[in-house]
């Protein structure tokens, strides 16, 4: 399949030059076309942030919600039609900062989608503050003496909380990239993707050059269904690994849960009410 | 000391402590009362606590049709030591107090019928069984059929196992046991006339109608967050959603529920919220998301009483404004509240064809007196209901295109927000049809890509505003109760329906009545036809700013001229509007000119227990 198909042509995209949503929306287009996605049955859903604006570049279905909410209507949306294959991109305050009780909900409920979190560690689309995932130190218009909390660590909670896949890539590694989002998006149950992103316009810290001096990739002998060594490496100080930390393909998706699909697997928009139903079950009532 | 009980109907009150089985009692006597042949109605009142507390229920036995709460108390089954002090505002000489020997042994008064209901309920196996022998009095009293008695008790307790019913069998014969003591002692005697095609009727509560409404709305998805008054409709769906195909998931919080539904009508599903006032101002935020991705919803908000927590098991009407108001911007919407069962049934079914038809977010108002309340009805669904069918002129869409709840199957040209003559796009989904279906909560494009262009915002608001338009052509009328010639107009909406109907009924007067709102927004047109032609206009709210009142005002620029307002978590009483209503007849006899200030007056109730 031809990546193209996924452009949308004349789009106004708000990016600035240099950005490393460019990469990020380039490979994620290759992957969809690698694993030969129908493209009318592809759903991306996003909340608000430079990073959620991607959606209106990738021709699809598009759900552009809340800041912080894209995961729960990306829940509901799969969940009344299991035809779909739902994407949620977002950004890190978005998903982290807004968005975090959902995101540690949704890993509970582990419906099958994939959600991929531009991590920037910084807030763009609001022009510099910090996020949840911003260094020590950085100095930004609101933390004026710089940021004193430890930044938020993803990749440990959501191995904490069992999530049925967890990763880490870059968006200066485009076959790595473009690897991890594959994986990501074929395998079944909630899968976190976090994306180290520069944002050349208010991380000046955390740049192309210092990510890359900043990570390694994780060995080909990592075993990502080894839970306690994956919640290890997630929580390594110095270099940032980056990879597959952990998969768990024994879980139920939340769609496998519904006792709607125990004996039909048709989308909810094709059934209709038998109001007769309805009027037998009142009638009920005139008795015990 | 005797007493006789005869006429219309009784007032009878049970009292205890949460945990001590009164919301049983109450079950199952609702059911011996209607099936024995008697009209029946009750309600109850209770504290936000699991144990201990007062909490009690007021069941009225009736030879007419009742639908309201009474102050009145006749008889009084007082199981807990609290619960004459809790309702002493209530007891008059004639209430008959029945109670137990050793609760009530420091209690003196000529008129309590003592009988030691712990002691035997101790013999039978222990003091749970205390309340199925004050059932069974209070059955034996009321002359009900003991089979039909028993019958109540086995659909109750079967489930709990051969030795839970076994005991509870046992105590309803004893309860019965007294009760013929008491009669042939004639310490009390209840004669009500009985019709034997009430057995037949159908008995429902609140939440029950409301569950119905959805269920004939098509509900396909619920996403909720527990809270008083609304939890039992989440409970009611979550039961019935294997059998009609509902999904149901208990979110994290109210902003999950909300965008969870969105998600879900979005691809497709008629999807649901319920809450209360305070996880409401949670949901506002993605409000103003429906309205402006243009995608429906039904928000059903049981109202108690606020700010903030407030009382978290009383009643009130005091998140209009709230709903009216909520979610950034400004966008269209459509506000029921019904009042009596078959308006609760056809007004949530109704408003899933609204939001879907207007594709709008549409709220459904109710109170925690509204799905506490029980009584028995002729019938329910008495006129056919339909999930519509999308039938607009201007949708474009060729009918053989149409899928049915407004859903249209898009082609390669879709898009999402088409800007029509009556501002409704044709609706498509994901997966159905060969267009792309875009939404976008920043302003938009047709297409439903992000804009900045201004001109565009413009004609977009446009676009949006002007469903009203339609919405205001599908309101549903006021419902005009009593004479047509009327000189006092008393105005009302949701829950205060029940005890403006009966005072009403009772006052039998020619010149009052009853204008009763099951739309509160977007107002009636005819409105103020109605209101302008009465020469007094009184209104009734369980709120202590009559936002409905304001609305009006707002809306028609007519000022209603007394606002009888309570605020105390209690909802009317028929006593409380007689009064009001007494009021304002003698005002306007005394009066020359009723509309001069120095007669008016807005009545403020702080009374009720
Ligand atoms: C409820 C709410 N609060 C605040 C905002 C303002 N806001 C928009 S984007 C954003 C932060 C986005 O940061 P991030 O998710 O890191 O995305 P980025 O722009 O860096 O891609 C904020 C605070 C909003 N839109 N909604
Ligand atoms: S502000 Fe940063 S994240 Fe946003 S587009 Fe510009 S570079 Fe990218």
């Amino acid at each position: 399949m031809d990546p193209e198909i996924f452009d949308v042509e004349g789009a106004d995209v708000a990016w600035c030059p240099g950005c490393g949503d460019f990469p990020i929306l380039r490979t994620l287009k290759a992957a969809l076309a690698e694993l030969e996605i129908d493209q009318k049955k592809l759903v991306l859903a996003s909340g608000i942030g430079q990073a959620g604006k991607l959606p209106h570049y990738l021709k699809s279905h598009t759900y552009n919600s809340l800041h912080g909410r894209a995961l729960s209507p990306a829940t509901a949306i799969k969940a009344v039609n299991r035809e779909l294959t739902v994407i949620v991109t977002s950004g890190d305050g978005d998903m982290y900062g807004e968005g975090g009780n959902h995101l540690m909900h949704t890993i509970r409920r582990n419906p099958d989608i994939t959600t991929i979190v531009h991590n920037n560690m910084v807030y763009g689309l609001t022009k510099g503050q910090a996020s949840p995932t911003s260094q020590m130190e950085m100095i930004t218009p609101l933390q004026v003496e710089g940021v004193f909390l430890e930044p938020f660590n993803p990749l440990a909670i959501a191995i904490a909380l069992d999530a049925s896949f967890v990763a880490r890539t870059f968006a200066g590694d485009i076959e790595h990239m473009k690897n991890v989002f594959k994986e990501a998006i074929k395998h079944k149950g909630f899968a976190l993707v976090d994306v180290f992103q520069p944002c050349p316009t208010f991380n000046k810290i955390n740049t192309y050059g210092w990510f890359k001096d900043n990570t390694y990739k994780l060995e080909d002998s990592h075993d990502p269904h080894d839970r306690n060594e994956a919640f290890k490496r997630a929580t390594e100080t110095g270099k940032y690994p980056l990879g597959i930390f952990y998969k768990n393909e024994n879980k139920l998706t939340f769609e496998e849960t519904l006792s709607v699909y125990s004996k039909d697997n048709s989308p909810l928009f094709e059934r209709k009410t038998d109001v007769q139903k309805v009027k037998d079950l009142i009638e009920k009532k005139r008795s015990v | 000391m005797s007493e006789f009980l005869s006429g219309e109907d009784v007032s009878i009150v049970l009292c205890g402590e949460a945990g001590q089985g009164i919301q049983t009692v109450e079950a199952i006597l609702v059911q011996a009362v209607k099936l024995g042949g008697y009209n029946v109605f009750s309600s109850k009142e209770y504290m936000s606590r699991i144990r201990g507390g007062e909490n009690s229920t007021q069941i009225r036995v009736s030879s007419k049709r009742i639908s309201a709460y009474v102050d009145r108390i006749d008889i009084l089954v007082a199981i807990s030591k609290g619960a004459i002090d809790h309702l002493k505002k209530r007891i008059s000489e004639n209430t008959i107090i029945i109670g137990d020997e050793d609760t009530l042994k420091d209690v003196v008064r000529p008129d309590v019928i003592k009988i030691p209901f712990l002691k035997i309920a101790k013999n039978i196996g222990g003091p749970i069984y205390a309340n199925i022998i004050a059932a069974g009095v209070l059955s034996r009293i009321l002359n009900i059929d003991f089979q039909i008695f028993e019958e109540c008790i086995t659909a109750m307790f079967a489930r709990k196992g051969e030795k839970i019913l076994e005991g509870d069998l046992k105590a309803s014969a004893e309860g019965y046991k007294i009760g013929e003591e008491l009669l042939k002692s004639a310490k009390i005697n209840i004669e009500i006339e009985k019709n034997d095609g009430i057995r037949d009727e159908i008995l429902l509560n609140g939440t029950d109608v409301f569950g119905y409404g959805c269920l004939a709305g098509g509900v396909k998805f619920m996403s909720s967050y527990p809270m008083t008054p609304s939890t039992s409709l989440q409970v009611f769906i979550a039961q019935y959603s294997k059998d009609f195909d509902i999904i149901f998931e208990q979110a994290e919080d109210e902003i999950a529920a909300i965008n969870m539904g969105l998600g879900a009508s979005y691809a497709g599903a008629r999807a649901l919220a319920a809450t209360s006032g305070s996880g409401f101002a949670l949901m506002s935020e993605a409000v103003g998301l429906s309205g402006m991705i243009e995608t429906p919803i039904v928000l059903y908000i049981g109202q108690r009483p606020g700010p903030a927590v407030g009382l978290p098991t009383r009643t009130a009407q005091e998140d209009l404004n709230l709903v009216l108001y909520s979610g950034p911007g400004e966008t269209p919407r459509a506000i029921f509240a019904p009042g009596n069962f078959e308006d609760a049934f056809y007004m949530t079914q109704r408003a899933f064809n609204i939001a879907d038809k207007y594709q709008i977010p549409v709220f459904i108002l109710s109170d925690q007196y509204m799905v506490d309340i029980y009584y028995n009805i002729p019938s329910l669904m008495t006129k056919d209901v339909e999930i519509e069918t999308h039938e607009h002129s201007v949708f474009g869409a060729p009918k053989s295109k149409i899928l049915w709840d407004y859903i249209v199957k898009t082609d390669e040209n879709y898009r999402r927000f088409e800007i029509t003559e009556d501002g409704v796009s044709p609706r498509g989904i994901p997966g159905f049809g060969e267009g792309f279906v875009v939404v976008d909560s920043d302003e938009h494009d047709e297409e439903g890509h992000i804009t900045e262009d201004l001109n565009l915002r413009t004609e977009m608001v446009e676009k949006r505003l002007k469903k009203l338009e339609g919405i205001k052509k599908d309101v549903v009328p006021p419902e005009l109760i009593g004479p047509s010639d009327y000189k006092i107009l008393i105005i009302g909406w949701g829950s205060t329906y029940g005890p403006i109907k009966e005072t009403l009924d009772n006052l039998q007067s020619n010149d009052i009545a009853f204008l009763y709102f099951k739309q509160v927004y977007p107002l009636h047109k005819d409105t103020l036809k109605f209101v302008e032609k009465a020469q007094k206009t009184i209104i009734f709210e369980n709120n202590a700013n009559s936002q409905f009142g304001n609305l009006i005002k707002l809306e028609t620029g007519f000022e209603i001229h007394e606002k009888a307002l309570k605020y105390n978590g209690m909802p009317f009483s028929v006593e409380e509007v007689t009064e009001h209503l007494k009021n304002l007849q003698e005002v306007e006899r005394n009066s020359t000119n009723f509309l001069n200030p120095q007669n008016r007056k807005s009545w403020r109730s702080y009374n009720g227990s």
